[in-house]
């Protein structure tokens, strides 16, 4: 993974210690609360409902042990022993002094992190694919690209005031694991007759007004990525609102514009940019992407790739006859994703025990998966922006002693993609914008199917919940999304139904009136019975839904 | 009755204004009448409260004060997910009241 250079390691320490100076002013009474809030925000520093709240950047997800046992240490050692990972693959601490808040940073900065553009509108922290330089069916590792764009958008001095906040996700294959058109811009790294380049799709995004972003470049050679970036954010930078923060981002410009308005503005713009020469030299690509060659034993899989493991071959993992507890199968089978090369898999350590706070990891917890992405994934893991973890690359063979560890860590829950794997954001209980808990019906909801056992009978089902129109919880995007709003002072939620962030993107629908919080966990109920009941053999909930329409389920709901 | 809140400018704490200064407990809260946006410039100039703001609420039969707003009643004991980290007077008042 990508080592910080001389350069990297002195802007972040720079910005540490002018954040020390800023916070003491602050707190000697030199800085009001006005002048300071930007400044805290710059530093990824907010103001939740109970306490400071910082956002630390983990740049496309990626981080290695010696980073997540630093976040572990800074939970015990300045928050309340516990950080919650996020839908950008990032992580927040809830209880943070201002006081500490410099060396925080200062203890980040000494293992290559920081908190910078977690705030502000700015170009936010890279997203990308988390099974990354690891899926059977990539075609083109996109970290290093993703790289590029954090070293480019990192201090851009031209995009550090846009008219809103600005999120960037890159994948580099046909599957999309990061919601890649719901973002601003949207890249896919592909390969035309052997030429690497980039697609490009841009207005995409969440929030109060939902919208799938369109292609508007189907193939930018390498060594023009950088150029036809600045393009796409100097045409927003110019003409985007800034005259109404709720019409600000980059979706209102394209879908006001329309997108081959924005797209001819964006390829001018882009013929003048190659004329002023912002490139950097295809030398600095290639040495950003030598720190991201795979493990020496990775390096050469033979002519295929991994397969998904089936009940057969999971049976046959280990050393043969060997006593395993009956959990092991099941996490085998729904928690682990085909590697590229046959003898491995990327291992999936799931943040939602049933009942539990998803995304939310102890730090014992953080250590327990530092220790072992050291010793199984050759010191490699990932946040993922379902809010789980990941090992991604991890030896066939070394399943059974893998899932073991997790599960005497309660991190062992076999529950990939289940409607147990909710997505949801911090809600009422933490966020200062929120309408509504998102958190306990996350936990009712996960407790409940798990014990009924109908997790396992329903199989692939995306739930997400957000506690407010800001959508941080993705329920635009969720097979079933649950948005908490006010309704008279009491909590109330709308459901809606078919939607996705993947390669079949859509934007789910509101099913009608919305219900209270025992109301929606019956409705979810009420919603996978009638999938049970009419779906076809191989269907998934998002596919009986998009064949038989919205109409049966509000029948079930309403009728 | 309307009363003040805010966070405290170092830890981030919640913060109730008691009449002579700042408390962790809603219970504390005093109701400041036509007072409120005297006290808050002169305790946010002084740095005695970072964000402050005020609020309506009432009291309940026990006689303890009640935020009127959900997100002001969640922001009294804490997150409703998490009562180990509650502040120490939710042991007294329990959580009913809060949703």
């Amino acid at each position: 993974m990508y080592k910080y250079d001389q350069y990297d390691q002195a802007m972040v320490d720079a910005r540490v210690e002018e954040f020390r100076d800023q916070a003491r002013r602050r707190l000697e009474g030199k800085l009001t609360e006005d002048q300071f809030k930007p400044l805290r925000l710059m530093n990824g520093l907010y103001l939740q409902l109970h306490a400071y709240m910082l956002r630390v950047a983990i740049p496309y997800g990626t981080l290695n042990a010696r980073q997540m046992e630093a976040l572990a240490d800074i939970a015990e050692k300045y928050d309340r022993g516990y950080g919650h990972f996020t839908t950008r693959q990032n992580i927040q601490y809830n209880w943070i002094k201002l006081e500490d808040a410099a060396d925080i940073l200062a203890d980040l900065s000494k293992v290559e992190m920081h908190a910078i553009q977690t705030s502000g509108n700015c170009i936010r922290n890279i997203s990308a694919d988390h099974f990354a330089g690891a899926a059977a069916d990539e075609v083109v590792d996109p970290r290093p690209y993703a790289e590029l764009m954090r070293q480019w958008s990192s201090f851009h001095p031209e995009f550090t005031y846009l008219p809103r906040k600005f999120k960037i996700a890159v994948i580099g294959s046909e599957t999309d694991r990061a919601a890649m058109r719901l973002h601003d811009i949207g890249i896919r790294i592909v390969k035309r007759d052997g030429e690497v380049g980039a697609q490009f799709y841009a207005g995409g995004g969440m929030g109060r007004t939902p919208m799938i972003a369109p292609l508007i470049r189907d193939f930018v050679p390498l060594d023009q990525l950088i150029t036809y970036a600045e393009a796409c954010l100097r045409v927003y930078n110019r003409y985007g609102r800034r005259d109404n923060k709720y019409k600000a981002r980059i979706k209102i410009l394209v879908h006001e514009l329309g997108a081959a308005e924005y797209t001819r503005q964006v390829e001018e713009e882009f013929a003048h940019m190659l004329s002023v020469g912002v490139e950097p030299p295809l030398e600095e690509l290639a040495r950003i992407a030598a720190h991201f060659e795979l493990p020496e034993p990775l390096r050469r899989p033979g002519p295929r790739a991994g397969t998904p493991l089936t009940p057969e071959r999971i049976k046959n993992i280990g050393v043969p006859g060997q006593a395993r507890d009956g959990g092991f199968e099941a996490w085998a089978l729904n928690n682990t994703h085909p590697h590229r090369h046959p003898d491995y898999v990327s291992a999936v350590i799931s943040l939602k025990p049933a009942g539990g706070i998803p995304g939310d990891a102890t730090s014992e917890q953080m250590r327990v998966v530092a220790k072992l992405a050291r010793h199984y994934s050759f010191d490699e893991l990932r946040v993922m922006h379902t809010q789980n973890l990941l090992l991604p690359h991890v030896a066939i063979a070394d399943l059974p002693a893998l899932w073991q560890a997790l599960d005497a860590a309660g991190l062992g829950s076999p529950n990939m993609d289940t409607i147990e794997d909710i997505i949801a954001c911090p809600g009422l209980d933490y966020c200062s914008l929120a309408n509504a808990r998102s958190i306990p019906l996350a936990q009712r909801i996960s407790e409940r199917f798990a014990a009924s056992g109908r997790t396992e009978v329903v199989g692939e089902l995306k739930l997400k919940i957000s506690g407010c129109i800001n959508a941080c919880g993705h329920h635009h995007a969720g097979h079933i999304g649950i948005l908490g709003v006010d309704k008279k002072g009491k909590e109330n939620f709308q459901l809606s139904l078919g939607g996705s962030e993947a390669e079949d993107v859509s934007l789910a629908k509101i099913t009608g009136p919305g219900f209270d919080e025992d109301g929606v966990i019956a409705a979810v109920e009420k919603v996978t019975d009638v999938y049970l009941a009419t779906r076809a053999d191989g269907e998934r909930f998002l596919d009986t839904y998009r064949r038989i329409g919205m109409e049966p389920f509000k029948e079930a709901l309403y009728g | 009755m309307k009363i003040l809140t805010g966070n405290d400018l170092r830890s981030g704490a919640v913060t109730w204004w008691n009449g002579n200064g700042w408390s962790l407990f809603v219970d504390d809260a005093v109701d400041v009448g036509d007072d409120a946006e005297e006290i808050l410039a002169r305790e946010e100039a002084a740095r005695r409260v970072n964000v402050p703001y005020a609020i309506e609420a009432r009291i309940d039969a026990a006689g303890n004060v009640r935020p009127a707003h959900i997100k002001d009643r969640v922001r009294a004991l804490g997150p409703t997910v998490r009562r180990d980290l509650a502040v120490p007077t939710a042991n007294k008042t329990g959580w009913d009241w809060v949703i």
